[in-house]
């Protein structure tokens, strides 16, 4: 039976790995961060933990519709392709500082690239 | 829309208001201050129906199984019939051991429970003034070590309960405390790990508490505690903190400060926190405490996590001043 990506990237504990380097990063990067600057760090976090797990193909319950109202207040806030294209960007330094293969990379790419017309409301 | 029922008078309670709002709207006198469900003095008790699980964050198992519940963060699903804590179960009466000056504006208060109290170091009590009014304070004594529960307690300008404690609350004076909660405490297990403790003004209670509950646990990494203060009269516990560090070669003690000059060596001229980070430019795998100021705390998570602390490895309790 062939592996699912969630599988081959490692799961659970590839998720754990990523999201602390993830997180660091967008908090980092100045195109982004204002986004992801909360109060609640941990709540934050735990936000990048379930959008990795969903970047990773791993089990998520998130609809179009989730992912609409998700974003909205981040959209009126000037959310747009450019900030949806950084945050690919990290995800991808992200894989790369953890050695994922370019083939699962752009897997996962491919995968966020779904979601980008409702998470940017269009 | 729910109903709400307390001391034989039902109310209404819309979709947007939490029971604390309903509660005040109608001059029910219960206990609150952060209003953020972190401070859990609005703690209230459902004796019928069920609170909604969002409104149990952060309590102990056993309160949560006896449906208590924070007023400001429930919007019932249910109708409820709410209480406030019964002494015994969530809160307790001690006595007043000794009210001892600190510094110009802190006060340790001692506190003598009858019970034995089950507490780590760090973790912080709600102290009530009378049945409705009461604040938080962080627990700088050990178990193991300290008789009494230890408070340091800032005169907050025009703040009720600490013009109180200051003024009037003396030995033998017999106060209700809630039952000490919180999740930032030192936890054993990685004794190697090293450890950095940032706390401005009376947040140094809970890291005095956690650097002597590590000591005592057998850390053996290295433990730094800066204390940050805008003036030089702000600094306390200076020579108990230096006779610790002169006790125990892992643990240095580093005071702060910020907006006057200070000649004496031992003491860094500067923000606690550019103190703390310029020491130490990469945290990757250490363990962070940060207490007080909550600007300072949420400026001091972000860059620690940024230098490199893994998130679950940094613990936090700003003090939000009540209104």
């Amino acid at each position: 039976m062939s592996q699912t990506l969630f599988q081959k990237l490692g799961g659970d504990a590839a998720v754990d790995a990523a999201v602390d380097i993830f997180y660091r990063k967008v908090l980092s990067d100045d195109r982004i961060s204002d986004f992801f600057d909360a109060v609640d760090m941990e709540q934050q976090a735990a936000k990048q933990k379930s959008f990795l797990t969903m970047a990773f193909g791993g089990p998520n319950n998130y609809s179009g519709m989730d992912m609409r109202r998700g974003h909205a207040h981040l959209v009126s806030r000037g959310l747009n392709d450019s900030h949806f294209d950084a945050v690919v960007e990290n995800l991808a330094a992200t894989l790369e500082e953890l050695n994922v293969s370019a083939e699962y990379i752009a897997e996962v790419a491919a995968l966020c690239e779904t979601t980008r017309n409702d998470v940017l409301g269009k | 829309m729910s109903k709400l029922t307390y001391n034989n008078t039902t109310y209404t309670c819309t979709e947007n208001e939490t029971v604390l709002d309903v509660l005040h709207a109608h001059d029910v006198p219960v206990p609150s201050s952060c209003r953020s469900g972190l401070c859990q003095t609005c703690l209230m008790q459902a004796v019928k129906g069920t609170p909604p699980e969002a409104a149990q964050k952060g309590l102990k198992d056993t309160l949560k199984a006896q449906n208590y519940f924070l007023a400001c963060c429930c919007h019932p699903d249910d109708d409820l019939e709410v209480t406030l804590p019964n002494t015994g179960t969530a809160r307790i009466k001690v006595t007043v051991n000794n009210v001892e000056q600190l510094s110009h504006d802190i006060v340790c208060v001692s506190l003598h429970s009858e019970q034995p109290l089950d507490y780590k170091a760090g973790q912080f009590i709600n102290l009530f003034k009378d049945s409705s009014l009461a604040r938080s304070y962080s627990l700088a004594s050990v178990p193991a070590q300290d008789n009494h529960l230890k408070l340091h307690v800032r005169k907050v300008p025009d703040g009720r309960v600490s013009s109180w404690i200051h003024h009037e609350l003396k030995k033998d004076d017999m106060v209700e405390i809630s039952l000490p909660v919180g999740d930032c405490f030192y936890a054993s297990g990685k004794p190697q790990q090293a450890m950095m403790l940032i706390g401005t003004g009376s947040g140094l209670a809970p890291l005095y508490g956690i650097a002597r509950d590590a000591i005592a646990q057998g850390h053996t990494g290295p433990i730094r505690l800066y204390h940050g203060s805008a003036t030089l009269d702000g600094l306390y516990m200076v020579d108990e903190l230096r006779q610790l560090a002169e006790k125990h070669e892992n643990f240095d003690y580093i005071p702060c400060v910020s907006d006057e000059p200070v000649t004496d060596e031992s003491i860094s001229n500067g923000h606690v926190l550019d103190v703390a980070l310029a020491n130490n430019a990469r945290l990757s795998g250490w363990r962070v405490f940060l207490c007080g100021n909550p600007n300072m705390v949420k400026a001091a998570k972000k860059k620690t996590f940024l230098t490199g602390a893994a998130m679950k490895d940094i613990y936090s309790d700003a003090f939000i001043a009540a209104n």
